[in-house]
Formats: structure tokens, C-alpha cells, sequence
């Protein structure tokens, strides 16, 4: 649609292609992550306000509803700290590694069935793979800060995201297996109809098979969910960042706008995750009981419900993540370590044998 | 027209003059005052004290192979995950054999100790204690 707009302004497929890349990319950002982080950073403290009987931000606005925007504003003026010691090149190429491995996630997320930033037949795979980056980054800015506290938090950190990046990958597979796809958007396209189509009920059709995989697909979903909130190293798996001991983690030497660009990413990071869950078992985008659209006879509002359901289910397990980080304590790291290798890694890798028997029923 | 790998490169190539470009931005507003308080790396308000880049703990290093192998592992699995059911049964036991090794080669891990992390032992507090009788003998003796 907007390639051919192009195309036929330009009159050159290579620049119409670029160029209507640029936009699409453009689009995610500007239109969804940013509005997003700035609701996301408020709710997290209301959430979590209301949690301990308080109220919160109440000075900005209605109940504090400018709060953030008064925060980003604060944020641009602050002075930016280099310490003498840090490693300079890396120290300032650190946050925009972060920042691109948790946005180029969302280039695979279908928002809804018209918008999907890439169509790559990798999908899942693509998302598991481009995360790395992040790891990377962490790892680059915990060193190059040159603060014992900043590589404490990086290596933890990195050990955490990496053993928790096994679990994932088997529940990925498993569904790979059942699913026979790795694109998010002919996953989503799957799940169509009503909610009992949906993965976490078995996917679509009436079987045997739908009924013998809910159960695994429950396992599934556990462990994907403890798992990828350990990615995104939330409570209770905040070892990285627990300020009662490490201060800040990786981004202690950070300030100004770098580190709002660490906080960016991080609610980038905590909607990406909660959009592939939902985009995994949940039904994507799809709405659990039909659309309006189709009943009015109207088209073009089923992409905008659409995008309103995905909002809505990613906002949703957001919305868990932070009630989790005021209902459970902090693990200790050899608890961490065991939760993933001892019992994560290995039901999953049962799980993943169960499915496989019941795929070939 | 671009591939769509070509896509999510721009995806990439966005975010990062995103951030650029903002930091940009703040640097034409922010004050930039530097002391030398300021640069020195924060240690909860003292002198930094030694280099940071220590050796740190063997077990990181561990957690990072046995990551390595289970990571290959999936990048192998998935092709067969997408294409096993062509096959039926033969399909699904070829993988299964694969699993089994890998599951083997955890359980050796396991035994070996290397998915143990250090734990700290725990003293449980000691009172020096001295026996009755021998503190009133000594009370006695003064």
C-alpha cells in the first residue's frame, strides 16, 4: 500500500522500497513505543503505589497523569557524566546497542494483520536472535563503565538472560512443532475466531490432538512467562539491578539522556516479551469473540480492533509483571540458577518430547 | 524493493539514530560542568579503590558453554521442528535420539556439579560456653 504510493511518486522501486521501510519502522515507534513507555513509567508507579496503600505521582496534572513527560523533559536538561575512567567509545555505543536489540524485536511483531514491520519467515526466530544484541550491550556497558558495581550487575546479568534464554527457545520449538510456522503473523493468522482457538486452548480445530496439547501448552505457557520476565530481569529475578546491593546494576555510571534510553529500552524490552507470549499463546492480535467490524459491516475498523486487542493483551501481562514485583521477593543467584537449569530446562525439554508424540497422533 | 530482512535492518538503523539523535539533542541543551568529583566512578561516595576489572567467578564461564551447547542445539532442532511430520514417526525419532543425547549430556552436568552455584556456608552462631563448675572454681581461686 504505501510501497505502491511510493512507487508511484518516485517512480523507482529501490528508493520507494527504502523509503517506505524507513516510514513502516518509524511507525512502531512513534505511534505505539513511546506513548506506551510514557503510560507504562507512570503506571508502574501508580501500580505499584496503590500496591503499598500510597498514591503516587499527584502533583502533575490530574493524579499525576504529566508526571512522565515533566520526567523526560528533566531528563534532557541533566547533565551527561562521563567518568574519566570509563572506556568512552563503548561506554556511549552501549545504550544504543540496547536500544536497537529491544526495537529491532519489534520488527517481527504483527500489530495487526494489515501492519507487520518485516515479513521474515524466521519470525520467532529472528526476534530470539536480534535480542542478543542486548545482551551484548549490557555486557559492554557493565565493562566499559569501569564501576565494580556496573560489571557485578552486567555479568549477573548476562548469566541470567542466557540461562533463561534456554527455556524460551524449547517452548518456542514446541510450538514450532505443533504450529509448523516460525512467522508470528501466520501464527496469529492460525488462531483466528473465537478464543478457543487459541494456542493456550489447544489450537484451532476440534481433535484429540487440541485436547491432549492443553495441558502442555499450560506447562508452555508457565515457563515461557517466568522465563522471559527473567529476561527482562524484573522482580523477582532483579538480581541485575537490586538496589539494595548493587545500586543500579549495569547502568550505575549512566546518566542524562543515556540512561533514559536504558529505561526506554527496558519497557521497550517488557512489552516485546509480553507481545510474544500473547502473540504465541494468546491469539495475537485476533479478538477472542469476533469483531465489530464484521457485525457493522464496516472493513476498515477490524484493523484498528485488532490493534486494540494486541495493545490490550500485551498491556495486560505488563500489567502482571509489575504486580509480581510487589507480591514476590527477590531470588538469590544460585536460586536463580537452579530455577532455570534444574527445573525450567528440563520440564521443558519433557514438555517438548510430549508434544512430539501427541503432534504425530 | 527491499527484502524483508532489508526491513528489519531499517528497524535496526532507526533505533540507533534514535538514540543518537537524541543525545544529540540533549547535548545542545544540557549544561556540561565537569569537576573532579564529578569523573571520578561512583563507589558510594569514597575513592574508588583498585581496578573493577577483576577476575570474577569461574561458574559464569560454565553457565556460558553449557549455554553455547543448548543454543546450537536449538538452531539444529528447528529446521526438523518445521519439517518432521513429512516424515511421521521416522522423523519425530531421529530428533528424539538428538534430545536424548542432549538430555544425557545435562544429566552429566548435573552430576558433575557444574549447574551448582557457591553458596555460602552457614555458621550457626556459637556461644563460647565454659562450664559451670569451672567458672566457680575459678571465682574461688581469686
Amino acid at each position: 500500500m504505501m510501497y505502491d504510493f511510493f512507487v508511484d511518486l518516485f517512480g523507482n522501486t529501490v528508493i520507494a522500497g527504502i523509503a517506505s521501510g524507513i516510514l513502516m519502522s518509524l511507525l512502531p515507534l512513534f505511534l505505539f513505543i513511546l506513548p506506551y513507555a510514557l503510560f507504562a513509567v507512570l503506571a508502574e508507579r501508580k501500580v505499584s503505589a496503590h500496591m503499598q496503600d500510597r498514591l503516587g505521582p499527584m502533583r502533575i496534572g490530574w493524579h499525576g497523569w504529566n508526571q512522565t513527560i515533566a520526567d523526560i523533559i528533566k531528563l534532557i536538561q541533566k547533565e551527561d557524566i562521563v567518568a574519566s575512567d570509563t572506556d568512552k567509545p563503548l561506554f556511549n555505543f552501549a545504550p544504543v546497542l540496547v536500544f536497537a536489540g529491544s526495537y529491532a524485536a519489534f520488527a517481527a511483531i504483527p500489530f495487526s494483520s494489515y501492519y507487520i514491520g518485516s515479513e521474515v519467515d524466521l519470525g520467532i526466530f529472528y526476534i530470539i536472535a536480534v535480542t542478543g544484541l542486548v545482551v551484548a550491550g549490557i555486557l559492554m556497558a557493565g565493562w566499559a563503565s569501569n564501576n565494580k558495581y556496573s560489571l557485578l550487575g552486567s555479568m549477573r546479568s548476562v548469566a541470567q538472560i542466557v540461562s533463561y534464554e534456554i527455556p524460551t527457545m524449547l517452548v518456542v520449538l514446541s510450538l514450532v512443532m505443533v504450529s509448523e510456522t516460525m512467522s508470528l503473523h501466520t501464527l496469529s493468522e492460525m488462531q483466528t475466531g473465537y478464543f478457543w482457538n487459541w494456542y493456550i486452548f489447544g489450537g484451532p480445530g476440534f481433535s484429540l490432538t487440541k485436547f491432549l496439547l492443553i495441558p502442555s501448552m499450560l506447562i508452555g505457557f508457565i515457563i515461557i512467562y517466568i522465563s522471559t520476565l527473567a529476561e527482562v530481569n524484573r522482580v523477582p529475578f532483579d538480581i541485575p539491578e537490586a538496589e539494595s546491593e548493587l545500586v543500579a546494576g549495569y547502568h550505575t555510571e549512566y546518566s542524562g539522556m543515556k540512561f533514559a534510553m536504558f529505561f526506554l529500552a527496558e519497557y521497550a524490552n517488557m512489552y516485546a516479551v509480553s507481545a510474544i507470549v500473547a502473540a504465541l499463546f494468546f491469539g495475537g492480535y485476533q479478538s477472542p469473540v469476533g469483531y465489530l467490524g464484521n457485525l457493522l459491516g464496516v472493513e476498515w475498523l477490524i484493523p484498528i480492533e485488532q490493534f486494540l486487542w494486541f495493545a490490550a493483551k500485551g498491556l495486560f501481562f505488563v500489567f502482571v509483571q509489575m504486580w509480581l514485583r510487589w507480591t514476590l521477593p527477590r531470588l538469590r543467584v544460585d536460586q536463580l540458577m537452579a530455577v532455570s537449569w534444574k527445573y525450567l530446562i528440563p520440564i521443558a525439554f519433557v514438555n517438548l518430547i510430549v508434544i512430539g508424540f501427541i503432534t504425530l497422533i | 524493493m527491499l527484502t524483508e530482512f532489508g526491513k528489519a535492518f531499517i528497524f535496526i538503523l532507526i533505533a540507533m539514530i534514535f538514540v543518537i539523535g537524541l543525545v544529540f539533542l540533549s547535548k545542545l541543551i544540557r549544561p556540561h560542568r565537569p569537576t573532579k568529583e564529578k569523573l571520578l566512578t561512583y563507589e558510594c561516595g569514597e575513592n574508588p579503590e583498585g581496578s573493577p576489572w577483576i577476575k570474577f567467578n569461574i561458574r559464569f564461564y560454565v553457565v556460558a558453554l553449557i549455554f553455547l551447547i543448548f543454543d546450537v542445539e536449538v538452531v539444529l532442532l528447528i529446521p526438523w521442528a518445521l519439517g518432521y511430520k513429512a516424515f511421521g514417526i521416522t522423523g519425530f525419532l531421529v530428533g528424539l535420539v538428538f534430545l536424548v543425547l542432549l538430555g544425557l549430556g545435562m544429566a552429566y552436568e548435573w552430576r558433575k556439579g557444574d549447574l551448582e552455584w557457591e553458596k555460602p556456608k552457614v555458621q550457626p552462631p556459637m556461644i563460647n560456653k565454659q562450664p559451670v563448675a569451672e567458672v566457680e572454681e575459678e571465682l574461688l581461686e581469686v
